[in-house]
């Protein structure tokens, strides 16, 4: 392994790549994103190069393993290159099929394909699947053709390109300059303006500067960061040394949570590569610039992505929020200037020194530009990683590459944001993706999350889940955040079992308030968002459960029952077997009953019920027939 | 520019840079309630009793816990607005009762919350003590959010009897009760 001293040295490396990629005509890109992994996809891996390896395809067929390609839906996933073609649902058995298919020069086997429901019609390239078809994929589209683990996949396709190109022909204000004028927001929550953050810690008095990446991605059901960081660590990292450059700082860190480990093995080889290449170190490039970065892990606490928690962490601080009426940019890392970004914004960054802040701004509204990864998660058909230019409307997302809501139900709302996020309901779908509607519409855009919701989310419980999480997550520092979120959470938990009182919403707004304004950090500043926001658009709800007692999603364990209808029960017995309680009973009929005082709720008769009988039916708890264990004794039924 | 001139309450006050606006009041003989505050100690901005509301000379108004914030040239502070009020009552409610001292002062008779579940307030002045000024450490946070408790290390009970000057620093009785 040599080292690249210089930019020719660059490009002869990249042409040796190149030619290293295209000495096998074919190559099979398995995601080993997590998604695909925990569905099996090493195995599906390692079976495709058993059978190439069985029939001496080795030197026609490779085997690459990548990051996420986004379509969790269809996990594992294999798409087939150069022809595009996309195999979902890909098990170790249909290895064989593939690899003689594709030996033979027949193509992909078909029963693997993409199936459009409304046409009923196989989608052979990834392009044409409705998923991807209405994506802009400019970050995403590079972890589907790189194995992470090499460095010499992400130089063939270009990487390292921008690095060559800002450190051969532009000044570190030229670079700055560019990311300014791209307009540039943080993808990790705020939407800060990151030239401006740049230039401040470009200009704050006080060396060593330092720059950050923030991987520290803590909400409920967002994955972007991790993706992006595990797939395809290396654009990472040049957009972080892009940025040392702009900023003059010679030492950086990447923050990684303690829960990605992959995506932090992913970032240590990447570094130790970069290394080895002499893309990091002393004098990158020969220009003379030096930077060299180190990961530190998280010790999983949430609130240590709140960016002086994650300064005071790396110092070897318990994560804590502190006052920072001084910025972190200016005063962070041990009081020097510190400039933080998260995965997605220093990412973005190799793209818009390749292409320019023109290209950039082409894409996105006035106020955000550039495209935005979301995690397309909950009540949807196509869960998965997409991602979106700036701008485009939230039904796009849900409806035309989520493929809407599943099982006929109808959709409710799209928790967008995080923990501090809010819910947007279907009245407002046709928002446009953008960091200032969102936050006007009382959520925000935060790293991307966004969770999809049917008509059976309760939006009471979905507050008191948000609430819990943030009470517990929340550092416990500052009276407004820990002692609001606790008698929040109180009031949440008596609405949600029945015990609600006239009264208890007005008190919610006006601790509501209160944290707003007094909290120290944004955590606790935004951490009444979730209530705020379904009080804003389902206040009936809460209403319905405190004076009626009625949750009309059935969620709410204290105001429903489970019944068993008399008439459709057919006696098979599947809800006796699966209930813990010994609550369902044989009665006289010689149908089944549930004897209400043992009932816990728990639900397994309802889902045990089979679908085509239908019989087990959720009530609400006021209109259950009570029917007493003593009435059952008396009749001799009961056991 | 040695000091620096702003107005507390409509009155001129001055401060060294550095300053706080907490201090700059105080020795203004303007008083600001605080809870975790300890002049002994570094500022913790964790209670927010000490919120007051300023203008800066730019204009830009915001709410601060004046315990942290830096005074500024020009800097307007009003210390005790209405939506300051506000935030005080309520803290006075969620910390109750360990926050009667200024119940009174701000009219409160009940919390209208479920409290005292911890007879501490977490204002961190024993354990803040034990590690600025004795330099000891032998008390620390435990756990996060809601779960967040003082814990004294693992064999400290004996120590910590003998030195006791934390004792009177706490309103709850808490370490005392444990040594």
């Amino acid at each position: 392994m040599k080292r690249v001293k210089s930019i020719a040295d660059l490009e002869k490396l990249r042409a040796e790549a190149v030619a290293r990629r295209n000495a096998r005509e074919t190559w099979l890109e398995v995601c080993t994103g997590s998604g695909c992994r925990a569905c099996g996809a090493e195995a599906v891996a390692d079976a495709l190069d058993g059978e190439i390896e069985k029939r001496g395809l080795g030197d026609k067929i490779g085997v690459r393993r990548t990051g996420c390609h986004g379509f969790c839906e269809g996990a594992p996933l294999v798409v087939i290159q150069p022809s595009d073609t996309c195999c979902l649902k890909v098990q170790p058995k249909n290895a064989a099929a593939m690899v003689d298919k594709l030996g033979a020069g027949e193509g992909p086997v078909r029963d693997l394909l993409y199936l459009d429901e409304e046409s009923g019609e196989r989608i052979a390239r990834l392009q044409e699947i409705p998923f991807y078809k209405h994506q802009e994929r400019v970050l995403l589209e590079d972890n589907v053709r790189i194995d992470a683990s090499s460095i010499l996949d992400y130089i063939a396709i270009g990487g390292y390109g921008a690095l060559a190109k800002a450190l051969s022909g532009m000044t570190p204000e030229s670079v700055l300059q560019e990311v300014k004028a791209a307009k540039l927001r943080g993808r990790g929550g705020g939407g800060f303006a990151a030239g401006r953050k740049w230039e401040t810690t470009r200009n704050a008095p006080g060396e060593p500067k330092y720059v950050i990446v923030n991987a520290d991605e803590g909400d409920p059901g967002a994955f972007m960061d991790g993706s992006l960081l595990q797939g395809n660590p290396h654009s990472v990292l040049e957009g972080l040394i892009l940025g040392a450059y702009a900023i003059g700082a010679a030492e950086g860190f990447i923050y990684v949570r303690q829960e990605y480990p992959l995506a932090r093995r992913s970032a240590r080889t990447a570094i130790e590569q970069a290394r080895e290449y002499g893309l990091l170190g002393k004098n990158i490039l020969g220009s003379g610039f030096s930077f060299d970065v180190v990961i530190h892990r998280g010790a999983g606490a949430f609130v240590s992505g709140e960016s002086s928690a994650l300064m005071s962490a790396i110092e070897g601080h318990v994560g804590e929020p502190r006052p920072k009426y001084v910025h972190t940019s200016e005063k962070g890392i041990w009081g020097k200037p510190s400039c933080l970004n998260n995965v997605e914004t220093w990412a973005t960054v190799p793209h818009i020194i390749n292409k320019g802040a023109d290209w950039f701004c082409g894409m996105g509204t006035e106020g955000s530009k550039g495209t935005k990864i979301f995690s397309l998660v909950g009540k949807v058909k196509n869960t998965g990683l997409v991602e979106v230019p700036m701008g485009i409307p939230l039904r796009d997302i849900i409806f035309k590459i989520g493929g809407g809501v599943p099982n006929g139900k109808s959709f409710k709302a799209v928790q967008t944001g995080g923990p501090s996020g809010g819910v947007i309901p279907e009245a407002l779908l046709d928002l446009p993706v953008d960091f200032d509607e969102l936050t006007k519409a009382g959520s925000m855009m935060g790293s991307g999350g966004m969770i999809v919701m049917d008509e059976h989310t309760c939006m009471v419980d979905t507050a008191r889940y948000y609430t819990n999480f943030l009470a517990h997550e929340s550092c416990g520092k500052c009276v407004p955040c820990r002692e609001g979120t606790r008698q929040m959470l109180h009031i949440l938990d008596n609405i949600a079992s029945g015990k609600g009182r006239e009264g208890d919403l007005e008190i919610l707004e006006e601790l509501a308030e209160f944290m707003r304004a007094a909290s120290l950090c944004a955590l606790g500043q935004s951490a009444p968002n979730p209530v705020v926001s379904t009080l804003k658009y389902f206040r009936e709800e809460y209403e319905e459960h405190i004076r009626h007692g009625r949750c009309r999603a059935g969620v709410c364990t204290a105001l429903i029952a489970y019944e068993i209808d008399q008439e459709k029960c057919q006696a098979c017995g599947a809800c006796q077997r699966s209930c813990p309680a010994g609550a369902v009973h044989k009665s006289e009929t010689e149908v089944f009953t549930i004897v209400q005082e043992k009932c816990i709720k728990c639900g397994a008769c309802f889902r045990a019920c089979p679908e085509k009988f239908g019989a087990v039916v959720k009530v609400p708890a006021g209109a259950v027939r009570r029917e007493s264990a003593e009435e059952f004794a008396l009749a001799g039924t009961s056991r | 520019m040695d000091t620096i001139r702003l107005e507390i309450d409509g009155r001129a006050v001055e401060g060294a840079p550095g300053t706080t606006v907490l201090q700059a009041a105080r020795s203004a003989g303007i008083e600001i309630p605080t809870l975790c505050y300890d002049d002994r100690l570094e500022p913790f901005g964790a209670c927010r009793m000490c919120m007051v509301e300023i203008e800066t000379s730019g204009g830009r108004k915001k709410l601060v816990a004046s315990c942290v914030y830096p005074i500024e040239e020009g800097l307007r502070v009003q210390t005790k607005t209405e939506m300051v009020v506000k935030i005080r009552k309520m803290i006075i409610e969620l910390l109750w009762p360990s926050s009667q001292a200024y119940a009174e002062e701000y009219g409160v008779t009940a919390s209208r919350f479920k409290t005292g579940i911890t007879d501490c307030s977490l204002c961190g002045r024993c354990l803040r003590y034990c590690a600025e000024i004795k330099k000891e450490n032998k008390i620390y946070f435990k756990g996060r959010g809601i779960e967040r408790r003082p814990a004294l290390v693992e064999g400290a009970e004996l120590s910590c009897r003998s030195c006791g000057e934390c004792f009177t620093l706490c309103n709850s009785g808490w370490i005392a009760s444990r040594c």
